[in-house]
């Protein structure tokens, strides 16, 4: 324990999710099982692919038990695991192997293996759910070995979870009310975890690898706004965190109605969404609009474009949520991660930079002119404002057209989406041919650092933070400002509430984010002035790196 | 031996909830029902079998079932297929 003689306790850094502090006890997930080495079995092969089905059996049990127990969709997945533990071509592989001597945990674990990497080579959503095939294969081996079913430690009382990461399957199965916070060793800010803390707002440290040293019983503070996790901390540490997080809830819970800065200078707060359902939850969630409206979900899967009858109905139904709101609706952005079989080039050896987007739709310009249509259609039935803008607009001479065309069609208003450096740094030209401008920060990132925003290894350079993105941001917020025209921010920046007053400080006239982040974004907009917000993004735009501008902003913040 | 050659309708093809799904209808049926795409067959009762296939939306598979009463379950297992279930 600590002497009680430190100011502050024995810190470990990793990289938080959220703004919140919570202290609370730690309970460690179970060591995972390792892998069984490959000797030879010392009992009749009859024998070992017994015990290999009464453990894949009971395996099969506990997962389905496990099921019953969370309900809805995580008893789905749970049974899908247990079919996969009870598959009999599973069966056919482990027999073969115990019959050639394996061990059962050996014969497990390979069989599984095969079919983990064959799932692996076919890439995509099953290649993510190949870890599945392993968490399986591990449960049957830690039943084999007499040991404790890895997973979620049980408790009774609320603590802090300490892992090296999360599988979907332990995920599916929290508790989530057991849970102050979560720590993790592996796994970054795109992790399966930080994902979890995000949508469900629990107080995350992610990456901490020191946090390897915790143990059962350790009380810790898991401070999420600076990313640190304080060990033994000292009583006075604790109620002041406990004080601030608490005013921050207060804060939050009072925040109500329209997005304003401290000096009344508004800042309307849209959704992001993509279905109907969202579009509900949106307007639950106090949305005073929608700033990006996905209309590619509709389309997925189809060989050929809905017809303007089948996709004016939808729009309707999303319109009529929102009467004497905006809806800015995001004309099909396909290409890249995001392919249809009617507008995508198949082939290009580099989709991210291809034939997507705008230049996807006006290659085939009919598809575009009969959503165009739809989209006018539904907003002459409904009391939505609708406004429409294109995706991946790389020149001025690409939003005239696509302006033009919405004109032509009886779409009033129609602007551009900049996630293309150049539509950025050309701002002030292509501000003449668009009626508004909406920054998608997550596409502007990956391409001014030419990172792919999909891939592990290179998702430390997808940071809006960075001032190479901020100093662009702050370029298209001058054009507005120049050429009177609306600059909004529909990228997931938009729901960090720092970053949001730094982007107003740019210029950013409104923002859109997911519905769930519209809270606390509007409690911490009502803290800062707009004077204020400004000093902020000088700071933010001046800092060296990602973190400085962070760190800066986060510094001149609390200590106003 | 009861077969039909049909195309996949689920949006995102035979991939877990559907195929899990798909692998629950077969198992319940009792029968022995071999599932085919180009070259390759497999069990219908492996959701590992299936999954591995790696059907997608407007794929052609064949269903063979053998056994009592094949006619009847090729009727409701093709007509799981010809269904969009991520709708």
């Amino acid at each position: 324990m600590s002497s009680g003689l430190e100011t502050r306790g024995d810190i470990i850094r990793g990289v938080g999710i959220g703004r919140a502090t919570t202290v609370g006890p730690v309970l460690r997930m179970p060591e995972p099982v390792a892998d069984p080495a490959d000797v030879p079995s010392t009992r009749a092969a009859g024998e070992e692919f017994a015990r290999a089905t009464a453990s894949l059996a009971a395996t099969a049990a506990q997962l389905r038990e496990r099921g019953e127990q969370a309900g809805g969709t995580a008893a789905e997945v749970l049974d899908a695991l247990a079919m996969m533990a009870e598959d009999p071509a599973l069966a056919a592989d482990v027999q073969h192997r115990t019959d050639d001597g394996a061990t059962a945990e050996f014969a497990i674990h390979a069989a599984m293996a095969t079919f983990r990497d064959m799932l692996v080579g076919m890439g995509g959503y099953l290649g993510e759910r190949a870890g599945d095939l392993d968490d399986v294969a591990r449960r049957a081996i830690a039943h084999l070995q007499g040991r404790p079913a890895p997973g979620i430690p049980q408790s009774a009382t609320p603590f802090v979870l300490v892992a090296r990461d999360l599988a979907p399957a332990d995920t599916a199965t929290l508790d989530l009310d057991l849970v102050l916070a979560l720590v993790t060793t592996d796994g970054g800010p795109t992790s399966h975890t930080a994902i979890l803390a995000r949508e469900k707002g629990i107080t995350a440290v992610v990456g901490a690898a020191e946090a390897e040293r915790l143990r059962d019983g350790d009380l810790v503070l898991v401070d999420a706004e600076n990313g640190e996790i304080e060990l033994d901390p000292p009583q006075e540490r604790i109620d002041l965190a406990l004080q601030r997080t608490a005013t921050l809830e207060a804060i939050r819970a009072q925040s109500s109605g329209p997005g304003r800065l401290a000096d009344g200078h508004a800042v309307p707060l849209l959704a992001n969404i993509g279905s109907v359902d969202s579009a509900r939850e949106a307007v639950a969630r106090g949305a005073e609009g929608v700033g990006l409206f996905r209309t590619e979900v509709l389309f997925l899967g189809a060989e050929t474009a809905p017809s303007v009858d089948n996709q004016a109905a939808t729009y309707r139904e999303v319109f009529a949520q929102f009467p004497g709101q905006k809806v800015v609706v995001r004309v099909l952005d396909a290409g890249a991660d995001k392919p249809l079989a009617f507008l995508t080039d198949a082939g290009e050896e580099n989709p991210a930079l291809g034939r997507r987007g705008l230049r996807a739709l006006a290659a085939h310009e009919t598809v575009l002119r009969d959503q165009l249509t739809a989209l006018a259609h539904a907003a002459a039935d409904t009391d939505a404002l609708v406004q429409v803008m294109a995706p991946m607009v790389s020149t001025a001479a690409e939003a005239q057209y696509f302006r033009d065309l919405a004109h032509e069609l009886g779409i009033a208003v129609a602007g551009v989406m900049v996630e293309v450096p150049s539509c950025a740094i050309m701002a002030d030209h292509v501000a003449r041919h668009a009626d508004f401008m909406s920054i998608g920060t997550n596409d502007l990132t990956q391409y001014v650092f030419a990172a792919d925003r999909l891939l592990g290894t290179v998702a430390a350079f997808q940071n809006p933070w960075h001032p190479a993105v901020l100093r662009l941001i702050e370029q298209v917020g001058a054009a507005g400002r120049e050429h009177d025209v609306p600059v909004g921010i529909c990228g997931e920046a938009a729901a960090d509430p720092l970053l949001a007053v730094v982007l107003v400080g740019l210029g950013a006239t409104s923002l859109s984010m997911s519905s769930s982040a519209i809270a606390d974004v509007r409690a911490e907009l009502a803290l800062h002035s707009l004077d204020d917000a400004r000093r902020l993004a000088a700071l933010a735009v001046s800092a060296e790196s990602a973190e400085a501008a962070r760190r800066a902003v986060l510094d001149a913040s609390t200590h106003p | 031996m009861a077969e039909r050659t049909l195309a996949v309708a689920s949006a995102h093809g035979l991939h877990a909830r559907p195929a899990a799904l798909f692998v629950k209808a077969v198992t319940d049926s009792g029968l022995s029902v071999e599932l085919q795409k180009g070259e390759r067959k497999i069990n219908a009762a492996s959701i590992l079998g299936v999954v591995s296939l790696g059907i997608e939306h407007g794929d052609e598979v064949t269903l063979r079932v053998d056994g009592e009463g094949a006619d009847a379950v090729l009727e409701s297992l093709a007509g799981f297929l010809e269904q969009d279930h991520d709708a």
